[in-house]
């Protein structure tokens, strides 16, 4: 137990490309994404379920790639894009097909995992475009649900990765309503 | 066009904000609050001789470090007992912070606040408490032999003993022509939530009020237990949950330390202070459940009924007793199911030992109950050389015979009385669904490729829509929205879906204009909570008896101001309007208006109200006596007793000769839950449910050494199911409506899980032919039962 | 759970993190974070300093040169398992990948700062141990290769030392003639194992003509075991493993744990050892009929 006084903490500069915005901050080396996403940028929509890797609440995308927020550190990604779920609904509020088919599937009861798996779908969807019911179990089996379990998420994706076909949507990207620029 | 919204699969109006991340859980809140850190235990068992926080307050951006010693008097007083019980002669329960000892590992110590929760956990860790560790008392039988003790003064660490019986359960036994006496084991689980517990409280100077926001099951009684501790009149102090991620019953218990603590510190700091608890602290420190050792005593005939059944339940409740002996209640009741038991004798012992204490899990000791009776349908079949599914037949409580009173107590102090049901069709179902006479012949295909196969199955009833009541107010606004609240609050059950569904139906508005808020005392004042299966009965029935008022009201004002009986009128998509002749019609915002007097015309709308607007009678007063002004009603629903719903499991399984490993290849489910307000949320429920009752089962237990330290505190080593764990479920259901409520709903929240480990017990002893006595099963535990019955 | 305060460098040069290296007293190399962060956050382990090299240049070579894979220290598991000119040379690394983790784990974990983590219940610091290879690291003192038999001392202790940063690891292509297999089991998806066993099986004329295996969570550390004896001879196409279990039953050393116990561990590493052989036999064959070198 250490009893000599600690040392101000020297701050870092992290700058961000967050959901195709560029968002800057001054946080500890030891600040995790999860917590400077959702406190020091105030997007709360990226959850924490444990701190160690396991649950998928954190899930984002870092450069079109998922990672677990919890265990990765603010400033090692600094100058780096991340997505979380706040930039895939379009900017009228209108959901993306991945989220869409969650609804409709019933894919979700409290919420809380569920931004972790939508990045996750969204993540696999854009290399498995036409996963089976296998495949599709196999990459939503990392992610801990303990409201749903798992049915309705894992018809949402199959039904998300459905109304993507042949679209040429990539799912990682905002959603653009029918229409728009 | 109205469409009937009761027992529709509507969307959930929950889902978009959700799903585009705009959720408020309790962490998302507060963003410039000051956070805290709770100094913890790391010994199951040992008095604090000294604490030391002088390293703490070199931390930069710590507030405040608090122990005992700094607390006013009331809140030096223990957290108090929620559910009294006769029996429960010797309850303990903890300090808010340790006064002088800890009782198991994870036990509040002290508090830290701190401007952040990093800044907050190197405070905390710069604490340094001495102790002197005691021994810990683990496990049932270490507790019941009470050599060492958990508190002192507890003798026997026995908290309560207690004993239910009809007829003369010994006597017949005793003289049946059958006999077999065995012993069970459960492991304790726990609810484990994705989001952990948390609280937020601000205290507003210039109104004098404080606001708490809890990720709790029971808003209203935290707001109650939080205004005794704090010592504020109940009218200054609100409680709001915010959206919750998961409770499974660990959020009913309440206050929990922190519960108090925050508000407390907020109020004294003057500063929003908020607790987000992280999962470690969560496995440590939030309750637990599911753990019993089990002596059952049957006699039986030949024909596999039950004569008499003698059950004796030790039960751990941990180091503290904050619930009382509701689970243990439960299960000696639930214990039953679905068949006609006269001679049954039922005792349990409530014992403490050193470890976190118990309170409801999801089930909440009906799957303890479920599993001894059902395992001793399937001894009893064995024994006799029958099917399983016959012995149960022939033990089954028949449709003519309801209601079929046990002459028991159940756990909301009531007749333990099944209302409706029609058992021996649900099993009828489940045969079918499973393809339960076709599994011979699919076992004998993969025995000839050299695989294991097994099926099994577990009935159980479950007493839902416990009182004492809830309440719902129902309000038609000006612009002919709708807002219903209720006092209970919501983890994902839907609640603001279905019902606005059940107002829909009773008013004839749109669903999309009906607008509900769960769990917020500003908003509704008298609830109970969410747990036993209870929310759609309870507040369901309320709400549509509050909606019920509003259209009477409605059709009232309507009636004077189309000058036509009520019996004409008929309320359709949010218009009162004449029957047949649709053109004349008054939307209810309109309605909504008249029915408020106005002097002052706020707005054109309001003009209508105003006095000299329209030409009332002058006869009478503008708001005759007894009425109110506004189209809004309140109604409550208080239950004579619980009603029942009941459902069966069959699941299919194959066990790897060599590794011993188990998969679920089939998962059936039968259930009936009465009227359904929203199949596809029920649905939902059910699979959750059979989701942890597959963890149950085959994953999660709390493994405790001998010290009282829990080994596997942490996702990596505590196991809950991925979905590659989870099986495909099939569900068909049965519609028994409650009689004893208006819309004949039973509650569906807690079916999925009861009898999972009964279930999966009964398939895999199938498939290997070993005898399956204690759950959870891993397959290293199984590969050592069939190496043991291979050496006998 | 938040981690401890210290100190972060962001190298931008193999030398400059080598410099920082000797100059700082606890401090620990940052490369994906997986292993390292649940510790800091469980504040299990509370470095000085991390030296992060994530931004230096050079670390990332993945590639088939000299009879070697040579993957550098910032790669990351899934780039190295979705590379498929090195599965077509070393199949084993794919196979043991494709058990490591979760996807979204292996995007940020490397295979290099798995191995010199030395967790023994991890599949690549055994699959390092069964296959050989060196380990190359540098420090101000000078760079040498550490052989992969002497690589691990313990659990979770490597011989890198303090103040060395390993920068690439190379790992030696399947040899004709042999086939590999990874088998594990686990109680979840991507768990670690109660058991497993990499294997590398050498098969001529269609008989076995050398069988070699390390385990993972059966107490063995990279230790190798030689099943020579249990299968040489017999029928690759159809092999029969009946004597392997003894074999491996008298190499192992599990403990009990919450998740099983020594007893069970025995057995099932005896029966994965089995099923491991027949698969890496069968693998043999097919690389051998499909004229795989």
């Amino acid at each position: 137990m250490d009893r000599t006084t600690p040392a101000p903490e020297a701050l870092h500069d992290v700058e961000l490309t967050v959901n195709g915005q560029v968002r800057r901050a001054r946080v500890p080396a030891r600040r995790l994404l999860s917590d400077l996403l959702r406190h020091d940028l105030e997007l709360t929509g990226t959850h924490v379920g444990c701190e160690h890797g396991v649950c998928g609440a954190c899930t984002v995308l870092l450069d079109g790639m998922p990672v677990r927020s919890c265990l990765t550190l603010a400033v090692s990604v600094s100058g780096r894009a991340v997505t979380t779920v706040e930039g895939l609904a379009a900017e009228d509020g209108t959901l993306h097909p991945v989220q869409r088919a969650f609804q409709e599937h019933h894919g979700l009861q409290c919420g809380f995992c569920t931004p972790g798996f939508i990045m996750t779908a969204c993540a696999f969807l854009a290399e498995e475009p036409a996963p089976d019911a296998a495949t599709i179990r196999d990459a939503m089996s990392g992610n801990l649900c303990r409201c749903t379990g798992y049915a309705g998420i894992l018809a949402a994706v199959a039904g998300a990765a459905e109304e993507l076909a042949g679209t040429g949507v990539d799912p990682r990207e905002r959603h653009r309503p029918e229409g728009a620029a | 066009m109205t469409t009937r919204m009761l027992g529709a699969p509507v969307l959930r109006t929950e889902d978009p904000r959700l799903l585009r991340g705009e959720g408020r859980y309790l962490d998302d809140l507060g963003q410039g609050a000051y956070e805290v850190a709770i100094v913890r235990s790391p010994h199951a068992h040992a008095r604090v001789l000294d604490i030391d926080v002088t390293g703490a307050l070199d931390v930069d951006g710590v507030v405040a470090v608090y122990t005992y010693e700094d607390l006013p008097p009331r809140l030096r007083e223990r957290l108090p007992v929620l559910i009294p019980h006769p029996a429960l002669t010797a309850a303990r329960t903890q300090h808010v912070l340790a006064a002088g000892e800890v009782n198991h590992v994870g036990e509040a110590v002290a508090m830290v606040v701190a401007r952040d929760r990093y800044l907050a956990e190197d405070a905390a860790n710069r604490i340094h408490v001495a102790y002197e560790p005691l021994p810990a008392v683990v496990g049932h039988e270490r507790a019941a032999s009470g050599q060492l003790l958990v508190h002192d003064d507890i003798p026997g660490n026995l908290a309560a003993t207690l004993t239910q019986e009809i007829g003369d359960a010994p006597g017949r036994i005793a003289a049946a022509p059958n006999r077999l006496t065995f012993r069970l084991d459960i492991d304790r689980s726990a609810s484990t939530p994705m989001e952990t517990r948390g609280v937020h409280a601000r205290w507003d100077a210039d109104d004098q009020r404080l606001r708490v926001h809890s990720s709790t099951q029971t808003p209203t009684s935290v707001r109650a237990v939080v205004a005794s501790y704090l010592e504020l009149p109940l009218a200054q102090v609100e409680c709001v949950a915010p959206d919750i991620g998961g409770g499974f019953g660990v959020k009913i218990v309440h206050p929990w330390p922190e519960e108090l603590l925050v508000p407390w510190a907020a109020r004294l700091l003057g500063h929003e202070v908020k607790f987000t608890e992280d999962r470690r602290e969560h496995f440590i420190s939030a309750n637990h459940e599911r753990g019993q050792v089990q002596f059952i005593d049957v006699g039986f005939d030949d024909d596999g009924r039950i004569l008499g059944l003698d059950v004796r339940l030790l039960h751990d409740h941990g180091a503290y007793i904050p619930y009382g002996l509701i689970v243990p209640i439960i299960t000696s009741t639930q214990l039953l199911g679905p068949y006609r038991i006269t001679d049954y004798r039922v005792r349990f012992d409530s014992l403490y030992t050193n470890t976190v204490p118990v309170s409801p899990y999801r089930g909440a000791g009906r799957p303890q109950g479920c599993f001894a009776m059902e395992r001793t349908m399937d001894r009893i079949a064995r024994h006799l050389g029958l099917d399983r599914t016959l012995v149960r037949e022939r033990n089954l409580i028949r449709p003519d015979e309801m209601p079929y009173d046990f002459g028991l107590t159940f756990q909301d102090g009531r007749p333990y009385a099944y209302d409706s049901g029609d058992f021996p069709a649900s099993l009828a179902k489940l045969r079918e669904l499973a393809d339960w006479d076709g599994f011979p012949a699919r076992r004998a295909a993969a025995e000839a490729a050299g695989r294991l196969l097994g099926i099994g199955m577990a009935a159980y009833v479950e007493g839902t829509g416990v009182g004492p009541y809830e309440g719902g107010h129902v309000q038609v606004e000006t612009t002919g929205k709708v807002k219903v609240a209720t006092g209970l609050s919501t983890q994902g059950q839907g609640h603001r879906t279905a019902f606005a569904q059940v107002v829909a139906d009773a008013l004839g508005v749109p669903f999309e204009d009906v607008e509900v808020v769960t769990g917020d005392t500003r908003r509704f004042a008298y609830a109970v909570g969410t747990f036993a299966s209870r929310a759609a009965v309870m507040s369901g029935n309320a709400i549509h008896l509050a909606a019920l008022k509003v259209r009477e009201k409605a059709l009232r004002i309507a009636s004077e101001a189309l000058e036509v009986d009520v019996e004409d009128l008929e309320l359709v998509d949010g218009h009162v309007r004449v029957v047949g002749s649709p053109a004349t019609s008054i939307p209810l915002g309109v309605l909504a208006t008249m029915s408020n007097p106005l002097r002052y015309a706020f707005d054109e709308s309001a003009r209508i109200a105003t006095q000299f607007a329209s030409p009332g009678t002058t006869d009478r007063p503008p708001v005759a006596a007894g009425e109110s002004p506004g189209l809004e009603g309140t109604d409550f629903y208080s239950p004579l007793r619980s009603t029942f719903a009941n459902g069966m499991h069959a699941v299919e399984v194959e066990v790897d000769p060599e590794t011993s490993d188990v998969r679920i290849l089939r998962y059936s489910v039968v259930h009936d839950c009465g009227t359904l307000i929203n199949p596809m949320i029920v649905e939902g429920q059910i699979m959750g449910g059979v989701a942890q009752g597959v963890g149950g089962a085959l994953y999660e237990e709390m493994a405790y050494d001998e010290h009282g330290q829990l080994l596997n505190a942490s996702f990596m080593d505590f196991l809950m199911p991925y979905a590659s764990e989870v099986p495909a479920v099939a569900v068909d259901h049965l519609e028994t409506p409650s009689p004893l409520n208006p819309l004949g709903i039973k509650g569906a929240g807690e079916a999925g899980v009861i009898p999972g480990s009964a279930a999966l017990a009964s398939a895999i002893e199938d498939a290997v032919g070993v005898g399956i006595d204690a759950m959870p099963l891993s397959p290293s535990r199984l590969h050592a039962l069939r190496v043991a019955a291979d050496h006998r | 759970m938040k981690p401890p305060p210290f100190a972060y460098h962001a190298p931008r040069s193999v030398e400059e993190a080598l410099t920082l290296l000797a100059a700082l007293d606890g401090a620990k190399v940052l490369a994906g974070g997986q292993s390292l962060v649940p510790l800091l956050n469980m504040r299990l382990a509370e470095p000085e300093a991390l030296i992060d090299i994530g931004r230096i240049p050079g670390l990332d070579v993945l590639e088939v040169a000299d009879g070697h894979v040579r993957i550098g220290a910032g790669v990351t598991h899934e780039r190295l398992r979705r590379d498929d000119a090195v599965a077509a040379v070393q199949p084993l690394l794919r196979r043991a990948l494709d058990l490591v983790a979760h996807p979204v784990i292996r995007n940020r974990g490397t295979t290099v700062g798995s191995v010199v983590h030395a967790d023994p219940a991890a599949e690549m610091p055994a699959v390092v141990a069964l296959l050989g290879g060196t380990l190359e690291v540098a420090s101000v003192r000078g760079r040498r290769s550490i052989e992969a038999a002497d690589l691990v001392r313990g659990p979770l202790e490597s011989d890198v030392a303090p103040d060395e940063l390993a920068l690439e690891l190379r790992v030696p292509v399947a040899a004709p003639g042999t086939g590999s297999a990874f088998v594990e089991l686990s109680r979840r998806h991507g768990d670690y194992a109660l058991a497993g066993v990499a294997t590398e099986v050498a098969v001529d004329g269609g008989r076995i003509v050398g069988a070699r295996a390390t385990f993972i969570g059966v107490g063995t550390g990279t230790a190798v075991l030689d099943l020579s004896p249990a299968v040489a001879g017999r029928d690759a196409a159809d092999l029969d493993v009946v004597d392997v279990a003894g074999a491996v039953a008298g190499f192992v050393e599990p403990q009990d744990d919450v998740h099983a116990d020594a007893a069970y561990r025995r057995h099932l590493a005896g029966v994965l050892a089995g099923r491991a052989v027949r698969a890496a036999a069968a693998d043999a064959l097919a690389r051998a009929g499909a004229g795989v070198r």
